[in-house]
């Protein structure tokens, strides 16, 4: 473009920059000091702590919505916010709305800590929910816990969430790593005595945590290969020829879904075919069967991608999707179809569901116009199991979530439970033991009594 | 002894893939002196294409046409559209619309085809062929990974040195004024070059997305890797691409293999650093890149 | 700037500003204010770095990496003083750039960028090679808590915003010295002509490495307040995106200039936010909403280089010279003209036939 032309576009750019500038940049309100609670049950509704106002009760989240770790980790929030607004469509927490923002941090700590400051110090949220990722929400679990905001229900099973003295707002809810590693090493090692076994597991804290449970049950001499992987290498195939050349019978993988699926992929091409035993986070069946399914065909099955994932072991801490006999499975089904039809109903949506639905239990258990210390002693009360398979360990000593899973098989394309829920804990010693509770059932109305 | 024959056949299989990223490279820096950071972009946005294609018909080979095809007319638009302003203008400035080239492409596959994972067939077979019974550690589909790249690699050589076109595309890269003083259009030839860029890009994806998913940033790490072999080998020089290529593969693959699991997973970044370090400091200009006099 | 005591001038003016608006401001701008001193602080050591001396880099995240590991490996294990950390953040990170510097000085243009690029990329993974030392994935935590001299009240993100401020400003009037001393000039010599200044007697390949010290000190410096203010280092936060982004900063502001660097900052730290604001409040499907900011971020980082050619600082000069008459001797100067990183088609041929036709 000529220069006359081009100095007229750089002045309307500049003078648009200008106004847009001085518009976005004007100041807001400090946080708002709280007021005190309210313990009578036909008490009126007050804005009785930052982010909740007589009509609606304002969390925030971070989470990884673009970027290489957002596929399949993005339909966790919108399923959040699909059960959050079947709740506000049936009478809402006490006549107040639930309002979900969850910022996008692309899974890099440097932006969670600033869309975290975005939402505490600007938008006010009355506490942060099941905030995505290890390394991400460990950027900010100290400023949380310093400006005394509830961190509930984080979305990883780190045990370092697990620290009531040095961060008391801060919770837990999936199955941590260790536990898991434990309650599947204990089923490697009653099933596969003697025989040699290999590990594949996530260079991270993550793979490695799964690792040390699986090492507090299975004996050493049984382990002949561990081999590790980064999430930005796909080129396992120097892996994958280690575990072949080990012998071993059985893989027991810590590894995300895609890594799981190229772990059988390179499998299949070196004719490698062990026992896959391989962690929830790994293992959902829809996901496998999702990325399989062009390959079936030519690794000599008939029909789809679930020809692939049959016979794989894995452990899960909430009912099965595929179980649609369970009262939780219709329920989420039924808010899926009227909230949030376009989305996969997988294993990363009934957990968005799951989730959310703990938090509704709480927030009614912590009353009517609750502070925000009233979530966090509501939580240390500790919650009814909702949807999960196991107690939660939630008391004023544990921050932890739920304590043991069911050992399943992946049977064409659905997990198939078996044997009973076994717990644990996340202690070296501590023993993994059948649960003798019964499951809770879904309310009929869906949402839960307060 | 077979360890090593599966190391080094399956760095050879990505050592392709990267030199086809490579190729594309040095077709747009030999044409117009540029960087095209948006390089997997674009690939990755023609595999899109192409698994759309193949969901609707159900033919792998209708969805890899489509996606060359995809990628012509992909590297051509770029080319016309943000690309043509710049230059003129500062380098750097390009560099800089083919990164907001490459994030505008990621955010668009996301919106229009969804940020999930999705799964790319594989040409032929996928099963390890097997010598004498045991596995070597590559499949049909490896086979014609390699094939592709170096059929497609001999035709554009071919096609560069024999070709009238291919005359223009070179005299255009070796002095733009010259040529446009022999009525060459130079414009156009640009244009061209960017198009064929956008086609090995093309190739590229489809060949790699069955190992890789498909996801917006699915082709970031195999950029960064094509990259690094198109400087090792010579930014002038498509054999110096293959051999950057198939150097970097090789090597990628023997440090996983060999330096065990956990190191050698960690350290691959590393290990291309290394290579590159020590290319560059005997050959600033990569292995084919041609000695330059700065001695003065 | 031509003077010292107007860059101080300046400075001073610039911080009493921030000051002003730390207070007006709420908590969180001044959060941002801080992350914006943080880029200024990188971004301007960069443009330096490619605008001054011609070298381009896709590597200074690296840099910020060590910066921010040593400060954070200091407050843990020794816990030091802050400006104590920030000087060996510094002085290590120097050290770093000189290697660099050293291994880089035969490398030109695209060679150069592919070398940086890979430093980028590779440099993080160190961190997951020895997670014993230096936390793996979950990286190292940070402490940083306000003076006591300013009282229990005072909110952490303004004395953040405070201490980054200063050491920006610090950062930007040295940077400013060298640019208008000999060094700068024969920076500018090199990267212009590198023969005619060779023959001129200025030592080449010292200049360059002098040139990735400066600009590897300016961002371990930021590495430092970023730990600080973040409260973590982990490598997920010192991807290439990290990387890309300040060189895209520094073009976007105006290559070259240190007043372009403030420009460049703002744009990458403020325009995703206020794009994402804009996208969510519409209430679009999650993978649509959340991509439409992405594509529109890309969008205008083509649009502004092709309006604004010479980046914002260019256009800002080129209104004033507008307003101000043919008159006003336009400083082109510090917008930095064509850099020679790579030579255009007509100027240099393919590389066999230089070769051949150079004296």
């Amino acid at each position: 473009m000529n220069r006359s032309k081009r100095h007229l576009w750089q002045a309307t750019a500049i003078a648009t920059v200008a106004a847009l500038g001085v518009a976005a940049c004007s100041s807001s309100s400090s946080s708002s000091s709280s007021a005190s609670s309210s313990s009578s049950s036909n008490a009126a509704l007050t804005a009785s702590a930052p982010g909740i106002t007589p009509t609606t009760i304002t969390i925030g989240s971070h989470q990884p919505l673009t970027g290489p770790a957002a596929p399949g980790y993005d339909e966790i929030a919108p399923a959040s916010t699909a059960y959050f607004d079947y709740v506000n469509a049936n009478g809402g927490i006490y006549g107040r709305k639930i309002i979900y923002k969850y910022l996008n941090d692309a899974y890099d700590p440097t932006t969670t800590a600033s869309v975290v400051r975005q939402l505490v110090l600007q938008d006010n949220v009355y506490s942060i929910f099941n905030g995505l990722g290890t390394p991400t929400h460990l950027a900010v679990v100290s400023f949380l816990n310093s400006e005394k905001v509830p961190d509930v229900f984080v979305a990883s099973g780190c045990e370092c969430w697990n620290a009531p003295s040095t961060y008391p707002e801060t919770f837990g809810w999936q199955l941590d790593y260790v536990s898991e590693g434990k309650i599947l090493g204990q089923y490697v090692a009653q099933h596969f005595k003697g025989e040699k076994v290999a590990y594949f597991y996530q260079d991270d804290e993550f793979g490695m945590d799964g690792v040390k449970g699986l090492n507090y049950e299975i004996p050493a001499s049984q382990v002949v290969s561990k081999q590790s992987y980064v999430d930005t290498n796909v080129n396992i195939a120097p892996q994958v020829a280690a575990l072949r050349a080990s012998g071993a019978k059985v893989v027991v993988a810590f590894s995300i879904p895609a890594f799981t699926a190229l772990l059988k992929l390179d499998s299949l091409k070196l004719g490698f075919n062990p026992t896959l035993v391989v962690s929830d986070v790994g293992s959902d069946p829809i996901t496998l069967s999702g990325l399989l399914e062009s390959f079936a065909k030519q690794a000599g099955a008939t029909v789809n991608g679930n020809q692939l994932t049959n016979g794989i072991i894995t452990d899960g801490y909430l009912p099965s999707v595929g179980d649609t006999s369970n009262s939780w499975v219709a329920l989420f089904t039924k808010v899926h179809n009227q909230y949030d039809a376009k989305e996969p109903l997988d294993g990363n949506f009934l957990y968005g569901m799951s989730v959310a639905y703990t938090f509704v239990q709480a927030m009614l258990k912590a009353g009517r116009n609750p502070t925000r210390a009233d979530l966090t002693n509501a939580i240390q009360g500790g919650l009814p199991q909702g949807p999960m398979v196991a107690p939660f360990a939630y008391s004023s000593s544990n921050h932890l979530g739920v304590t043991g899973a069911y050992i399943g098989t992946i049977q064409n394309g659905v997990l198939v439970q078996q044997g009973s829920v076994l717990t644990t804990d996340t202690s070296a010693t501590g023993p993994v033991t059948t649960f003798t509770g019964t499951e809770e059932q879904a309310p009929a109305s869906g949402i839960p009594s307060p | 002894m077979v360890e090593f024959l599966q190391f080094t056949l399956s760095g050879i299989v990505f050592g392709m893939i990267y030199a086809a990223i490579a190729l594309s490279l040095v077709l747009i820096w030999r044409g117009t002196r540029l960087l095209n950071f948006a390089q997997g972009g674009m690939a990755m946005f023609t595999t899109y294409v192409a698994i759309e294609v193949i969901y609707k018909t159900h033919s792998y080979w209708a969805g890899f046409v489509v996606a060359l095809l995809a990628g012509l007319v992909l590297g051509a638009a770029c080319e016309l559209t943000v690309i043509r302003p710049t230059v003129g203008k500062p380098q750097l400035n390009a560099v800089i619309v083919t990164i907001g080239l490459l994030i505008f492409l990621e955010g668009l596959a996301g919106i229009l085809f969804g940020g999930q994972f999705r799964s790319f067939p594989a040409a032929f077979s996928i099963i390890g062929l097997r010598v004498g019974g045991t596995p070597i550690g590559v499949s049909r589909f490896d086979v014609f990974v390699v094939v592709a790249v170096l059929v497609t690699t001999l035709v554009l050589a071919v096609a560069f040195r024999y070709t009238a076109a291919g005359l223009r595309m070179r005299a255009a890269a070796f002095n733009a004024t010259i040529a446009r003083l022999s009525g060459i259009r130079v414009a156009r030839v640009l244009t061209v070059g960017w198009a064929l860029a956008g086609l090995l890009g093309a190739l590229a994806g489809v060949l790699v997305s069955p190992s890789t998913f498909l996801y917006p940033n699915s082709m970031d790490a195999i950029f960064v890797y094509g990259f690094t072999a198109a400087v090792i080998g010579g930014l002038d020089s498509p054999v110096g691409a293959v051999v950057g290529g198939l150097i970097l593969g090789v090597v990628l693959s023997y440090a996983g293999g060999y330096v065990g699991g956990s190191v050698g997973s960690d350290l691959t970044s590393l290990v291309a650093l290394g290579i590159l370090v020590a290319v560059l400091m005997l050959r600033p200009e990569g292995l084919f890149g041609g000695a330059r006099m700065r001695r003065v | 700037m031509r003077t010292l005591p107007r860059r101080l001038a300046v400075a001073i003016i610039v911080a009493a500003i921030v000051v002003f608006l730390s207070i007006k401001l709420n908590a969180f701008r001044d959060y941002q204010i801080a992350e914006i001193a943080v880029d200024v602080t990188a971004v301007a050591g960069l443009t330096v770095l490619t605008g001054l001396s011609g070298q381009i880099s896709l590597g200074n995240g690296a840099f910020m990496a060590i910066g921010a590991y040593v400060t954070a490996l200091l407050l843990l294990h020794l816990s030091w003083p802050f400006y104590a950390v920030l000087v060996v953040a510094a002085a290590a990170t120097a050290v770093a750039g000189a290697a660099v510097g050293v291994a880089a000085a035969r490398l030109r243009g695209p060679y150069l960028a592919g070398a940086t690029l890979m430093l980028g990329v590779a440099l993080p993974a160190i961190a997951y090679a020895w997670p014993a030392t230096f936390g793996g994935d979950q990286g190292l935590n940070v402490v940083f808590t306000t003076p006591a001299f300013l009282g229990a009240n005072f909110p952490l993100t303004r004395w953040q915003a405070w201490v980054s401020v200063a050491v920006a400003l610090v950062t930007l009037i040295l940077l400013a010295n060298l640019q208008h001393s000999r060094i700068g000039r024969n920076w500018r010599a090199v990267r212009d002509d590198e023969v005619a200044a060779a023959l001129d007697g200025i030592n080449v390949a010292a200049a360059r490495i002098r040139a990735f010290v400066v600009s590897a000190t300016s961002a371990g410096l930021a590495g430092a307040l970023l730990a600080i203010i973040t409260g973590l280092v982990a490598p997920g936060a010192f991807t290439i995106t990290l990387s890309i982004a300040l060189l895209t900063a520094a073009v976007i502001g105006g290559l070259g200039s240190l007043a372009g660097a403030l420009w460049g900052s703002l744009v990458i730290v403020l325009v995703p936010t206020y794009v994402t604001d804009v996208a969510t409040s519409h209430g679009l499907s999650s993978s649509v909403g959340s991509n439409i900011p992405v594509a529109a971020y890309g969008v205008l980082l083509i649009l502004v280089m092709l309006v604004f050619p010479q980046g914002i600082q260019g256009g800002l000069q080129r209104l004033f010279s507008l307003f101000a008459g043919p008159d006003q001797k336009p400083r082109t100067w510090r917008t930095a003209p064509t850099p020679h990183i790579t030579p255009s088609a007509d100027q240099a041929p393919a590389s066999q036939h230089e070769k051949e036709g150079t004296s």
